[in-house]
């Protein structure tokens, strides 16, 4: 149950970030889906929806995406789809119905760091970067690790264009759940990204399980060693959805399928 | 026959599809109090106090109820006829509160926001005590979940015992079970576990009350049981009950889950006190762990056959979980046997013991199919089992030992009671053209050598394929029990007012007792007008259950059609002065021999205003007499991920046999509704409990029902029929239709992975554990 | 506080409280089509277009509307009287309680494809749960409404 004692519609992002940090008790509301799931009593609810923060910006070297940009955006988007083999797509379009899609923001999916995010598992093998109002660029993977360094707002994220291969696996009890375990994997140049999420916990990168793909194909014996690091790498867990041993298996049963993929999309 | 057979279009679907405000919410009074209950957050405690003192001081909050407010009164919440085989283990409110979600304390306020902010800030002491969740050893054991020794049960033979634990018992054996096995060539003993299924229907319980001009209390309540919740209301809150009046408005669905008496005591309660409207609305959050589920069941199921595949016995030993209230526990054990094992009549011996224990969990109680999907799932899933170890094909075992037209058991005239001492013959039974209509529909001889050609290369993408059957019956209402009855007026401009007790859950059946009537009385379906389920107006209908709204609430409807036809020619022969053997009502008009006629709309203008002043009026009553069951055949191919254990259904054929279709396109949704829920049973549904007894998935978020993406193909086959004792030929639909896909999956799963999948959900780890031979552990 | 949406075409000065969620202010005004059936943005009885958008009214809290225009099931019914006709005929008009919510995704679908697969309607209505009908006639029902409306009933 949520409260609201005011609602404010601010004039600029640094408006909205001034107000934001008048109070603890303020909060910033996005696409505010699954707002009234927490329980909190909010002082001040700072809407975003009226700021130009609402766009997918195609630029030379990679794309500018705003933080009150819809997923239903992303997901149909011509360019990001031809440019990352309709990744984000594979990503999005398990969140159940076109009206979620509709609501949910990127910049609040990216704040809320959530672990059974779909979408964030996939940004993070891309080259992205969040720009929070305060404190400036981060690299995604550090933001997802650590968190804003204060409280901040997301004004928009860039992912960086590069000729790559991706793939978004991700296995769930029934279509509308949300997934026990997902996985993506990117080939940028020669370089592999791995990440999984969802172990519950949020998505990260396999560093060392992605170093070790590196110039190799997809045989039993690189799949089954690939699996084994990517087990031993990140810490897997076990809650309603499957338990800890499963997940283990389970990323290394989508890190070959992911494998395959990638590799079917660089021929 | 005009309308029977004709897939009209449901005479309410353009008020629900225009969104008109025709919901129980939607007509309550704007002025009415709002109700919260406090529910508990443990699953076995003592209330010691309840402090509402800061409740007291939230602007808008009117009162606060506990126990010690209201007369102590035990009652059942089951739907059912009366004497109940439920026990009357409920009040509306106790000391002790019996699993996760029991009710606690009621908070009345002015508005909503009050009533939610109210119930928050009420301060309850418990006493925790160690609950009782593991109902393998309920029975007999030291916690007693109702200690309470005011407790009873109306009807001594249901095997209630409440100092074990025991909700229910039920047994029954024909021939020598023993012995049979004995002489059997191959035996299967194996055991099948199902879980508890939330029945999830769209609209949440909800009622709200008020008090008339006549000082009665008027209940609007969203139940399938209006004639049994007036009833239960009466004795549960001391009122005459003809000082109580329920009426049903359009319900968003049900499933069984309003066939309990739920939300309706809180507002009926608050009205009897106030005298104001009140009302309640329950949350979702509420419906999951306030009301009631599928009974979770364990089967031990035991066959006998000769090598030749010739099934010389069945034993089957049920455990059934009801959880913190015995209301259906011992009627849903018994149907596992009683209306499953029938369906193989030729059997040596058959024996049935059931029994159903308290626990601590959430309570058990009605969900479409009600026991027979469980007893269904584990007696097929043993026959699969035996087909292969006979190396037979499943499809022939049956039709080698399943019962067929014009054949009868013994096990009918033995497990249902004032039934007559002759056989029962199963005089519409189309069993075998389901199976084979089916099994061409679903080309199963020709699929099953496709997936043996491309199992290797299904293999090096990692999946494989399989398909399983199994056969169902369910009965079309209760032989003896549940009666229905149905009064056809006359008015004065030639159109009926049709009357029923029948409560429309979203089924239809408000369209289909008027094309029944339509026909009944050969006039035109905008003659017939019909109004339901309001006990002050409607006759007595047992309700929306057992499958009975088109068989026993049809046949009323057909004789009070009847008897009208008979009223309206005695009554022209009395304006027209001639022999009552010389005229005829025919085509909606009244014909004389000598050649004069005369329409409805002139005759029943003279008998009203003149001539003869009589109102016409014609009520029959049914009751099934012997049972009439419905069957059907299912068949499912599924494609396991080897390296996942995920499971997708690919297609599905169900043949169903439920006599006359009297509308042919409502037989067929009812039919994929079921099916669908059926999978959802099968593959991923699951009331998942903690181990404190707390319930996990208590929202839509967590607790996932089947959505659009979850099934591939689904192809039904009407088979058509015709049941001399039905209305028009027609048995049912509503419930057989959710019991065939869980053991047909699973031998699906079987047949492609090689793993037998014991305990459902097949969920994608229980399936890949079973393929990696580990050991599937329950999350706790 | 006041908003001013525009509902189903009619300009309306609603008085509101901050964390009012639109399904309850919308029902409040009288718009009884906008139901309530889950309290986590889980089923779709509650969908409506904002802007011509599908959202959840349930999910959207009542300020955010300002300003904006509101559809709801009451705002379409001439507009719905096909797909209407197409759910009818099939019966999977059921209880009706979810029968709003997936017209108006229904809707909003036609708007913004064309030609959409079988897959891709799927999708589209994925965020609209049914219990009753199975999903086998609805998808039935809006083919052959995309289409024009020729299609039988299939046996």
């Amino acid at each position: 149950m949520i409260t609201i004692r005011n609602y404010y519609f601010p004039k600029g992002i640094e408006d909205a970030y001034n107000k934001l940090t008048e109070r603890k008790s303020n909060a910033l509301i996005g696409g505010g889906a699954y707002l009234k799931l927490g329980s909190k009593a909010i002082g001040t609810a700072v809407d975003l929806s009226s700021l130009p923060l609402e766009y997918i910006d195609e630029k030379e070297t990679g794309y500018e995406i705003g933080a009150m940009t819809t997923f239903s955006k992303v997901m149909l988007h011509e360019g990001l789809n031809r440019d990352f083999d309709s990744l984000f797509q594979r990503a999005i379009e398990n969140i159940v119905g076109m009206q979620l899609k509709n609501m949910v923001t990127v910049g609040a999916t990216v704040y809320s760091r959530y672990g059974f995010s779909d979408f964030l598992t996939a940004l993070l093998v891309t080259n992205t970067k969040v720009k929070l109002f305060k404190e400036g660029w981060v690299p995604l993977e550090e933001f997802l690790e650590n968190g804003p360094e204060q409280r901040d707002l997301v004004e928009k994220i860039r992912i960086e264009k590069t000729r790559g291969s991706y793939s978004f696996q991700d296995l769930r009890k029934s279509s509308s759940d949300y997934s026990i375990i997902n996985l993506a994997l990117s080939k940028e140049e020669h370089r592999y990204r791995l990440a999984v999420g969802a172990r519950p916990r949020r998505a990260k990168l396999a560093v060392k399980t992605a170093d070790f793909l590196k110039d190799r194909t997809p045989s039993e014996e690189t799949m089954e060693k690939a699996g084994e690091l990517l087990a031993g790498e990140l810490v897997f867990g076990t809650n309603a959805r499957g338990t800890k041993e499963y997940r283990k298996a389970m990323a290394k049963a989508l890190l070959k399928k992911a494998f395959l993929e990638v590799s079917a999309h660089e021929d | 026959m005009k309308y029977v057979n004709d897939s009209i279009k449901k005479i309410d679907s353009d008020a629900l599809l225009r969104g008109k405000g025709v919901y129980t919410d939607d007509l309550s009074p704007k002025d009415a109090l709002w109700i919260k209950v406090v529910r508990s957050p443990h699953a076995f405690a003592k209330i010691l106090t309840v402090d509402d003192r800061l409740t007291m001081r939230v602007p808008g909050v009117e009162m606060v109820l506990t126990y010690k407010d209201i007369k102590r009164i035990p009652f059942t919440r089951a739907g059912q006829n009366y004497p109940e085989f439920s026990p009357y283990d409920k009040f509306i409110l106790d000391e002790y509160v019996r699993h996760v979600g029991d009710d606690v304390a009621i908070v009345v306020a002015e508005n909503e926001k009050s009533a939610e902010m109210g119930a928050k800030r009420l301060k309850v002491d418990y006493e925790v005590l160690e609950p009782l969740l593991d109902f393998t050893i309920a029975e007999g054991h030291s916690t007693l979940v109702h200690p309470e020794e005011d407790n009873f049960i109306p009807v001594d033979s249901a095997g209630y015992q409440r100092e074990k634990n025991l909700a229910g018992e039920i047994g029954f054996d024909i021939g020598d079970i023993d012995e049979a096995l004995e002489q059997s060539d191959v035996v299967i003993r194996t055991t099948y576990e199902s879980q508890a299924q939330a029945q999830s229907m769209m609209e949440t319980q909800r009622a709200f009350s008020y008090e008339d001009v006549y000082g009665r209390l008027v209940v609007v309540s969203a139940t399938q049981v209006p004639f049994h919740l007036r009833r239960t209301l009466a004795r549960a809150l001391d009122l005459p009950m003809s000082k109580i009046r329920v009426i049903k408005p359009r319900i968003g669905g049900g499933f069984g889950s309003k066939q309990s008496v739920h939300a309706e005591v809180y507002p009926a309660l608050v009205t009897k006190l106030t005298g104001k409207p009140s009302k309640i609305v329950y949350t979702r959050k509420e419906v999951f762990k306030g009301t009631t589920s599928r009974h979770k069941m364990r089967f031990e199921v035991t066959l006998g056959a000769t090598k030749d595949g010739d099934l010389l016995g069945i034993k089957m030993n049920g455990l059934s979980d009801t959880g913190a209230y015995g209301e259906h526990a011992n009627t849903t054990m018994g149907t596992t046997g009683k209306k499953v094992m029938p369906i193989y009549n030729k059997v040596k011996a058959s024996s049935f013991h059931g029994k159903a224990v308290y626990t601590n969990n959430l309570p058990g109680g009605a969900f479409r199919g009600y026991g027979v999907t469980q007893g269904t799932f584990a007696l097929e899933s043993a026959m699969n089992e035996l087909a292969e170890k006979l190396k037979m094909d499943p499809v022939k075992l049956r039709e080698r030992n399943m019962i067929k037209k014009g054949e009868t058991t013994p096990l009918y005239n033995l497990i249902r009671e004032g039934l007559p001492p002759e056989p029962v013959y199963m005089n519409s039974c189309e069993l075998e053209a389901c199976v084979k209509r089916g099994k061409e529909r679903f080309q199963w001889d020709e699929r099953n050598r496709r997936i043996e050609r491309e199992k290797d290369f299904l293999k090096k993408k990692g999946k494989a394929r399989g398909t399983g059957m199994a056969i169902a019956q369910q009965g079309s209402g209760l032989p003896k029990v549940d009666m229905a009855g149905a009064t056809i007026k006359l008015n004065d401009d030639g159109f009926f007012t049709l009357l029923v007790g029948a409560t429309d859950l979203g089924t239809g059946c408000d369209t289909i007792l008027s094309q029944i009537a339509a026909d009944a009385l050969e006039v035109s379906m905008d003659k017939i007008n019909i109004h339901a389920a309001d006990t002050d107006l409607s006759p007595f209908d047992s309700g929306a259950y057992a499958s009975s709204t088109t068989y026993t609430s049809g046949n009323a409807v057909i004789e009070a059609c009847r008897k009208m036809r008979v009223l309206i020619t005695e009554y022209a022969a009395k304006v027209l002065e001639e022999d009552e053997e010389d005229v005829s009502f025919q085509q909606g008009k009244i014909l004389t021999s000598a050649g004069k006629e005369l329409s409805l709309e002139e005759f029943s203008k003279v008998i009203t205003y003149s001539l003869v002043y009589e109102q016409l009026t014609a009520t029959g009553s049914f009751v099934p007499k012997i049972p009439v069951p419905p069957y059907m055949a299912g068949f499912a191919e599924v494609e396991v991920d080897l390296d996942t254990g995920k499971v997708e259904l690919l297609d599905f054929v169900g043949a169903v046999d439920c006599g006359t279709a009297i509308n042919p396109a409502l037989a067929r949704v009812q039919a994929e509704g079921g099916i669908v829920q059926g999978i959802g049973l099968a593959l991923f549904e699951d009331v998942n409990v903690s181990s404190k007894g707390k319930l996990k998935n208590n929202s839509f978020m967590q607790y996932k029902i089947p959505a659009r993406n979850d099934l591939h193909r689904i192809q039904i086959e009407l088979i058509e029929g015709h049941d001399d004792t039905g209305p028009f030929g027609a048995k049912a639909i509503g419930e057989i239709v959710v019991n065939t896909p869980s053991p047909a999956i699973i031998e699906a799963i079987c047949q492609a992975a090689g793993v037998r999948i014991r305990s459902l959900p097949a969920t994608p780890e229980k399936v890949w554990k079973a393929m990696n031979n580990r050991h599937y552990v329950p999350e706790k | 506080m006041k908003i001013n949406i525009n509902i189903n075409g009619r300009e309306k000065e609603i008085e509101i409280a901050p964390d009012d969620y639109l399904s309850e202010v919308l029902r409040k005004e009288g718009y009884l089509g906008v139901k309530k059936g889950c309290d986590t943005e889980s089923c779709g009885v509650c969908t409506i277009h904002l802007n011509d958008v599908a959202v959840l009214s349930c999910g959207t809290l009542a300020a955010k509307a300002h300003g904006k225009s509101v559809t709801t099931i009451e705002g379409v019914d001439k507009k719905a009287e096909r797909i209407r006709h197409e759910m009818a005929k099939r019966g999977v008009d059921q209880c009706g309680f979810c029968g709003p919510g997936t017209i108006m995704s229904i809707l909003y679908l036609e708007r913004v494809t064309t030609n959409p697969t079988d897959s891709e309607i799927k999708r589209y209505l994925k965020g609209n749960l049914c219990r009753c009908s199975g999903y086998v006639g609805q998808l039935e029902a809006v083919k052959s409404y995309l289409e024009g409306g020729h299609n039988e009933v299939c046996e």
